[in-house]
């Protein structure tokens, strides 16, 4: 059995601010479950000795020295825009508080 | 708003034991952005540092600025921190726009530094040394306006404006552990931790720090327990908190606020507040639990930082003298007390001072002219004190006076001049004619002259009432245009008025 809830398919929703009618949680929580059971298909074969891998690729320190490049206009930056004032984005009220 | 309840301080402490926490967000200086090469500039118009990074755009990627985390092992180190032999960013998961990507790179499980400790200074003269769990690199968030609701606040507000050019600074974040017992001195304690990271920054020039500007911020985490009680109590995050006597104030009003709650039987709501410098309160902001769930996994984009010891310990021979002990070994050296030298860094006029003294002013000079007058033009003008006058010069001014050469009154002519551009300080003495009178054929002269033309204020000194010299050092004093030691003029005055 998954860990895979309704309960939980309802909070991931929420959390990620889509709106879910009873249906889609219905067949997501099937559809999520049989996923993380297959990835957890995974962990059989992962021994002890097999560290969490979050970065698969061999590098690390892939840094840029500190200097200025080119930057988008403000033009540019809001062209994408669907609404703007004061060369600012404009976005509708915000409920809530700030993080 | 109905006001808060508050407890009478004293009475809440007999009550609860507090127990504090603090995160301080620290802007780096550095020239470009944490993960892009946008200027890290602030007050420009908006929108225009920002490239499709700073405004996660599809298809973009983060880069790490090398800078960024130098300057953030550096800040570890003078933290007292291990720096971690490998280290990783991770995704933070939130919706707001402040956040155009709807997650903030941040560093979780694998923090560039951590566990260290700050010894910092009460008013007092007391140490203390405060817990430091971790300092991770992160990203700032972009800057938004309210429109519509009463006064810029974010409630009733129709709409919003964002402003990208603060998204994607570079920050640190450097958060204790819990800090006990620190009782009544509680609000002290804040303030000088803040300070005492505000220094710490300063020295390694890392940033402005600059907290009006929010180069240095801090959210002040306050629970109460009662006496005896080994669980903690529920916590608020105060926010919002742009000043080290708003950390003092805040603290405070919380702990009174908390109290008076507590001891009405009610409970704590976990919640981040909001500080308002105008009227001295917080406000309830935004619940918050333990559980908030920013689904924090490891940044895909972003290769681990594995920083070379070689590279580390590079950086921690290169760590300036600590602003403490620093501040210790100059007040022992200048022989200042504790007003003294306070008035010196309140002001942020210790390098300054320092300079001053290496070029050859007494200590006690120093601290005058820059605490002064000096401090004064630039409050004046709203300038920097290193932007009124070079060290070097002050010290040229003090040397004439201790020679001799100048009186008080007379220095501050010339220095005068030296800010107004006229020359070194012996120039503007030359050209303005303005040293001492030293010549006493002048000044008995000048004594003579005023002794006969007040005749009762010399039979007054004769009667042995030698404060009624006063009158005639005030008439030698201004027929010399200022330019006579007074305490020399005293001496001929008193010598004169007895040999007639």
């Amino acid at each position: 059995m998954s860990d895979i809830t309704p309960e939980l398919v309802r909070h991931l929703a929420s959390l990620s601010r889509i709106d879910l009618h009873d249906e889609e949680v219905t067949s997501l929580t099937s559809e999520l479950g049989q996923i993380v059971e297959s990835i957890a298909k995974v962990q059989e074969v992962a021994t002890d000795d097999v560290v969490a891998t979050s970065h698969p690729i061999p590098l690390q320190n892939v840094s840029r020295p500190d200097e200025v490049g080119e930057t988008l206009t403000q033009e540019q930056a809001l062209s994408n825009a669907p609404d703007s004032a004061d060369g600012r984005f404009r976005v509708p009220a915000i409920l809530g508080g700030e993080q | 708003m109905a006001a808060d309840k508050l407890m009478d301080y004293d009475a809440a402490l007999e009550l609860f034991e507090p127990v504090l926490g603090f995160e301080v967000h620290v802007e780096l200086g550095t020239k470009t952005k944490m993960f892009s090469h946008a200027p890290n500039v602030f007050g420009s118009e908006p929108n225009t540092n920002v490239t499709p990074v700073c405004l996660g755009l599809p298809g973009s990627l983060p880069v790490v600025n090398e800078q960024a985390v130098r300057y953030s092992i550096s800040l570890g180190l003078a933290l007292g921190c291990q720096i971690a032999a490998s280290s990783r960013f991770a995704r933070k998961n939130y919706f707001y726009p402040d956040n155009p990507k709807n997650y903030q790179i941040s560093q979780y499980d694998e923090p560039i530094a951590f566990e260290g400790s700050v010894e910092i200074e009460l008013p007092d003269g007391s140490l203390r040394t405060i817990p430091i769990e971790r300092a991770h690199m992160e990203e700032d968030a972009g800057k938004l306006t309210h429109l519509g609701g009463s006064g810029g606040r974010i409630q009733g507000a129709s709409s919003s404006l964002v402003d990208y050019n603060r998204a994607g600074v570079p920050l640190v974040e450097i958060v204790t552990h819990p800090i006990f017992g620190t009782e009544a001195l509680a609000p002290e304690v804040g303030r000088a931790y803040v300070g005492a990271i505000r220094d710490i920054v300063l020295s390694l020039g890392i940033s402005e720090a600059k907290m009006e500007r929010g180069n240095l911020r801090c959210d002040a985490n306050v629970s109460l327990r009662p006496r005896g009680q080994e669980k903690l109590g529920t916590r608020t995050e105060t926010k919002n908190v742009n000043s080290l006597r708003s950390v003092e104030r805040a603290v405070r009003y919380e702990i009174q606020r908390q109290a008076a709650i507590l001891a009405e039987g009610g409970t704590i709501t976990q919640e981040t507040r909001h500080w308002h410098e105008d009227t001295g309160v917080t406000s309830s902001g935004r619940p918050k639990s333990d559980a908030d769930d920013y689904r924090y996994f490891p940044e895909p984009d972003l290769l681990p930082v594995v920083p070379s010891a070689e590279l580390v310990e590079q950086l921690r021979s290169e760590l300036p003298e600590q602003p403490l002990a620093r501040r210790r070994r100059l007040k022992a050296d200048w022989g200042f007390t504790d007003l003294e030298f306070q008035d010196v860094a309140n002001g942020g006029l210790v390098d300054v001072v320092e300079a001053t003294i290496a070029a050859g002013s007494s200590p006690a000079a120093a601290r005058k002219w820059w605490t002064g007058e000096i401090s004064r033009r630039a409050n004046a003008d709203g300038v920097e004190v290193t932007e009124v006058i070079q060290p070097e010069r002050v010290a040229e001014i003090a040397a004439l006076v201790e020679a001799g050469t100048l009186t008080d009154k007379l220095a501050r002519q010339v220095l005068e001049g030296v800010i107004a551009g006229e020359g070194t300080a012996q120039e503007v003495v030359d050209a303005r004619g303005l040293a001492v009178v030293s010549d006493d054929g002048a000044l008995i002269a000048a004594v003579d002259e005023a002794l006969a033309a007040q005749p009762d204020v010399l039979a007054k000194i004769r009667d042995g009432k030698v404060q009624a010299a006063g009158a005639i050092i005030g008439s030698v004093m201004k027929a010399m245009r200022g330019q006579a030691d007074a305490a020399r003029v005293r001496e001929l005055v008193l010598e004169r008025a007895a040999a007639e």
